[in-house]
């Protein structure tokens, strides 16, 4: 990958940052990234419906779906890869809807988010499950949010450097894993 | 009769936790490093060389190369001339993974039960198949088991008359249907005949096998091989992105089954492959 291919995004991002990107680019975010995953989401969930208060404001930020290992002495975030997105199907539309520019995952999306990220204007994104201690390496700062007591799946707020992704889901119809899938695929026989 | 001390499985067992979960196994690293050759994408290929280098990473600094750090899966071969001394073999597993896992800085996954979600706080139980075998040996193999991939594990109860092709069908459509959520390249584990629950419990074993190391038996030797083609036909690729190596080695445990039955599992493992093995 040269680096001329890669595009440099600070986070959180406006709409104008993301409606260039197109399925398969490579992508380095610098900035922010909050993570959530099951746990995390059922509560935030629950404190939409209840009309609370949300941990962060969603507008123009990134989710990161990892539930990291424990820190070592010195390291700033234990291994942190990405989880399967697609149990966040049921909520993340919530968030999209409130402005989530962002989502960084592995595996597929339902349609329903799909089409929550086209009308609201959010992308998905590829990491590279099983680089967990690489990716954590891009992590510059780790903060508690909320919900501490949920261990791992606790929201934290990152600080990262050259964290780097691949375009899933653009804002025009794209997929990646459709798409690669359908270039590579071949008959055997 | 051989005496052996609880406490030492303990011992063997929390360093088992660490060094499964921190050092990536020369078969998978090997089996890494041929696909990376033979794939043919692009971004499949720097999908290898990261999938390589958090490896390398991961054992320098000794750190998880998964944040997933599992379920802890055990299969104890235990010899009918051991005598077990000083405490119950299944606490002192249990005993092991609580200090490996905290030693190590593992993650805790466990919750305990699945309507009532709590965090058991040291990724206890272990799950742990017992099996007796003779002599006076006694084996333990890990399985790190990562719920990603889990999760696109699949069952079916084939007729006798669908046969081996609807066996094939079915490996390979629950790899697809898993597509990039198990996180390929995968390695898959077959299990066939038994009962329903003996065919699974064969898929979550043949995971435990040097990576491609075949089944002895050539017929079973050769669907292996069969099936390994078909799965990296589909184009799934590295990480889903597409490309020609979605399947890292594909193993395959039989056992007899009944005259109305061909029970079929797939469990499947993503890319963080992980297993070790002691013997006492």
């Amino acid at each position: 990958m040269s680096e001329k291919d890669i595009i440099r995004l600070q986070t959180p991002l406006a709409v104008e940052d993301i409606e260039p990107l197109r399925t398969g680019d490579v992508v380095r975010f610098s900035g922010v990234l909050y993570t959530a995953r099951d746990a995390a989401h059922a509560r935030m969930k629950e404190a939409i419906e209840n009309g609370e208060p949300l941990p962060f404001d969603p507008e123009g930020q990134v989710v990161y779906f990892t539930g990291p290992t424990p820190a070592r002495p010195g390291h700033v975030l234990g291994p942190a890869g990405p989880t399967t997105a697609s149990r966040m199907d049921p909520y993340s539309p919530l968030l999209i809807e409130r402005g989530l520019r962002g989502m960084i995952g592995k595996g597929l999306r339902s349609e329903e988010v799909i089409k929550s990220m086209r009308e609201h204007g959010c992308v998905y994104f590829g990491a590279v499950e099983g680089t967990a201690a690489l990716l954590a390496a891009r992590v510059k700062e780790a903060e508690l949010v909320a919900y501490e007591d949920l261990g791992t799946e606790a929201i934290r707020r990152l600080v990262v450097e050259d964290f780097p992704v691949v375009v899933v889901n653009d804002l025009y119809g794209g997929d990646l894993y459709r798409e690669g899938k359908e270039r590579w695929r071949r008959s055997v026989r | 009769m051989r005496d052996i001390e609880v406490g030492k499985i303990t011992q063997v067992v929390r360093d088992l936790c660490i060094e499964t979960n921190t050092r990536l196994g020369e078969d998978q690293l090997q089996a890494l490093r041929r696909a990376r050759e033979q794939e043919e994408s692009p971004l499949g290929k720097e999908v290898f060389n990261r999938l390589l280098e958090n490896a390398e990473v991961a054992r320098r600094e000794s750190v998880a190369f998964c944040q997933d750090t599992g379920y802890a899966v055990f299969f104890v071969e235990i010899g009918q001339d051991v005598r077990l001394a000083g405490g119950e073999i299944g606490e002192a597993i249990d005993e092991g993974v609580r200090r490996g896992y905290e030693k190590g800085y593992l993650r805790k996954s466990i919750v305990r039960s699945p309507v009532e979600r709590t965090n058991t706080g040291d990724n206890t139980p272990a799950v742990v198949y017992y099996d007796l075998v003779p002599g006076d040996g006694l084996k333990i193999t890990m399985l790190v088991k990562g719920a990603g991939c889990d999760n696109m594990s699949a069952l079916k109860m084939l007729t006798p008359a669908e046969g081996v092709e609807a066996m094939k069908h079915f490996v390979v459509e629950t790899v697809e249907r898993a597509g990039p959520n198990a996180s390929p390249p995968v390695t898959v584990g077959v299990g066939i005949g038994g009962p329903f629950e003996k065919a699974a419990q064969l898929a979550k074993k043949a995971l435990t096998r040097r990576s491609g190391e075949p089944n002895p038996n050539p017929k079973l030797a050769e669907l292996e091989r069969e099936i390994l083609e078909e799965i990296n036909a589909t184009g799934i690729g590295p990480a889903g992105y597409g490309g020609t190596q979605t399947a890292l080695a594909v193993h395959i445990e039989s056992f007899p089954t009944h005259i109305a039955a061909f029970p079929v599992a797939v469990n499947l493992d993503c890319h963080s492959h992980r297993t070790g093995s002691v013997e006492l």
